[in-house]
């Protein structure tokens, strides 16, 4: 892999966002808007609720982490839509840029965007509600670790989705941290689901990081080997999306989909 | 150069002329299929460096899949592609770092400016020194002033000249332009092919040009290929073709290839006999 051409699908997003508002306002406006709703959810509950649980550190500290996740998925599939926006597949593709380069410069947005987000998400949960985020200490770091790893696994599996099933698919995309969110346990732990969705939450990566979290809050302390599993698997689902996606990138540079790309061609 | 069509009946083809000679480009034996549609039928042809092939062919001819699978955008069902002795097939990366194209229905992204648009692509195609390459081809294309407008305001010839200095970014063996001039007024096209031709003899660069326009092919091509429902039915000088082969204009025999594009039979009847062996129009 080379490093300029990875700079270049990086550089292509700093250089919209720089010249869009309309780009970087989803950034902050919507993780703002979620844990200002949260924090006054969660603010209320500690003052009706007398179960000696922390709201601000269960509630709100779990809406961070799902936010993060949710940004760094997007964050990958905003930067593929550019493409898919701009009908740019055939200048892109028509050129040396390997497909892991491509990808890596999506997962660099990625992380950039997603960074921003969680600064933005940071500075308002501690300023407004005082949630102790970093008295999770270094516990952050490998929480932090698995849900950026499946974020950017997500990220590729509906990049690879709408490459396949073209424009119209992108509605599927948006929805997807939604239906996850209830087999992984982001406000419950597992033990409330039925034993199929637990078995489901048990395949995703996150659930491991937020029954870790409520355990840790909690006093509880936290299990690494549980943590290991979620970086495991996390790691095991970017493997998968990646192969994915280029095995789906074959398909259409065999069957002619790649060079005729476009809304009115493709699903 | 040479091309040559399938073994099909009637089809004529030019003899290989200086063996030896450094080809930016080979294509042997295309072919691609959709299914049960045949859109590119075993084609052989190449483009020698210098030299400017035009690849011409009613809609629906192939030219658009052909200069795809040039293009690693679409995998040939059969056939092998070498740029610059390099096998597409199997080194992908290092055959397309000596490409580059421009083509009407590959506009460059509108939201980015004339710039970043060539800082972009000179990063993708890793051309080192990017930032004073983009600086020559500002000036050489007339762009500096344009430099920090959103190419999707430009107007049709800005967004040409924008697309050919794209193409020329990493400085490539093997540009490949897709109607280049085709929403250009006449005196703006008629500078674009002068620097076109200007470029390929300095350079050395081959060059694949496609384009409706048959005056502009008579002037600026080298080498014509007709192609017809995937075969490669004609092949020669684009000023000598036409007299060759009965036809008062390059324009007329286009028309009469369109028209008839499994006439290789009448046409070929059309020349006088004595016409037939004559060089450049080999059997």
């Amino acid at each position: 892999m080379k490093l300029r051409p990875i700079a270049a699908i990086a550089l292509r997003q700093f250089y919209l966002m720089r010249s869009s508002p309309t780009r970087v306002l989803p950034m902050i406006a919507w993780v703002a808007i979620d844990i200002i709703l949260w924090g006054f959810i969660s603010r209320y509950l500690n003052t009706v609720a007398s179960t000696g649980v922390n709201f601000i550190s269960t509630l709100l500290g779990a809406v961070l982490f799902w936010d993060f996740f949710t940004r760094v998925m997007q964050g990958v599939t905003m930067a593929f839509f550019e493409d898919v926006w701009s009908r740019n597949f055939i200048n892109v593709f028509a050129t040396p840029l390997l497909i892991s380069e491509y990808l890596t410069g999506l997962v660099l947005t990625g992380i950039a965007t997603s960074l921003v987000g969680l600064m933005v998400m940071l500075v308002l949960a501690t300023w407004l509600f005082g949630l102790p985020f970093f008295s999770l200490g270094l516990l952050l770091l490998p929480f932090l670790l698995v849900l950026f790893l499946f974020g950017i696994a997500l990220g590729v599996l509906a990049s690879a989705m709408v490459l396949r099933l073209g424009p119209a698919s992108e509605w599927l995309v948006w929805p997807i941290p939604a239906l996850l969110s209830p087999f992984v346990g982001v406000f419950y732990p597992l033990s409330v689901l039925p034993p199929w969705m637990q078995a489901v939450g048990h395949l995703l990566p996150p659930s491991y990081v937020f029954e870790n979290m409520r355990s840790a809050v909690g006093g509880h302390g936290y299990s690494g080997n549980a943590l290991l599993i979620g970086v495991a698997l996390a790691l095991l689902d970017i493997l998968l999306a990646a192969w994915l996606f280029a095995s789906i990138y074959r398909y259409a540079v065999r069957s002619g989909l790649l060079a005729r790309y476009s809304a009115e061609s493709v699903g | 150069m040479s091309g040559s069509a399938p073994a099909a009946a009637g089809s004529l083809k030019v003899p290989v002329a200086g063996a030896a000679a450094d080809y930016a480009l080979r294509a042997d034996g295309l072919r691609k299929n959709y299914g049960t549609t045949v859109a590119v039928d075993g084609i052989s042809f190449d483009v020698r460096a210098g030299e400017i092939v035009g690849l011409l062919g009613p809609n629906g001819a192939g030219k658009t899949s052909t200069i795809n699978m040039i293009l690693g955008v679409l995998q040939p069902s059969a056939g092998d592609i070498r740029i610059e002795g390099i096998e597409l097939a199997r080194r992908r990366s290092q055959a397309l770092a000596h490409t580059n194209f421009a083509a009407v229905y590959a506009a460059l992204p509108g939201n980015l400016t004339v710039y970043q648009n060539l800082r972009f692509f000179s990063l993708i195609y890793n051309v080192p020194a990017g930032s004073s390459r983009i600086e020559q081809l500002l000036d050489e294309f007339d762009l500096r002033r344009l430099r920090n407008t959103r190419s999707g305001v430009l107007s049709s010839g800005e967004q040409t000249r924008l697309a050919l200095a794209k193409a020329m970014v990493n400085e490539p063996r093997l540009l490949l332009l897709d109607e280049p001039t085709a929403s250009l007024d006449p005196s703006a096209a008629n500078l674009i092919r002068s620097r076109i031709r200007a470029m390929a003899v300095r350079t050395g660069c081959g060059i694949l040009w496609t384009s409706h326009n048959m005056y502009e092919v008579e002037e600026i091509c080298d080498r014509v290929l007709f192609l017809s429902r995937g075969r490669i039915l004609l092949e020669g000088d684009p000023r000598t073709l036409p007299h060759a082969h009965g036809a008062s204009s390059l324009e007329e025999l286009f028309i009469r290839l369109a028209r008839e594009p499994l006439a290789s039979a009448p046409l070929a009847a059309a020349v006088p006999p004595q016409q037939r062996d004559a060089p450049g129009t080999a059997p």
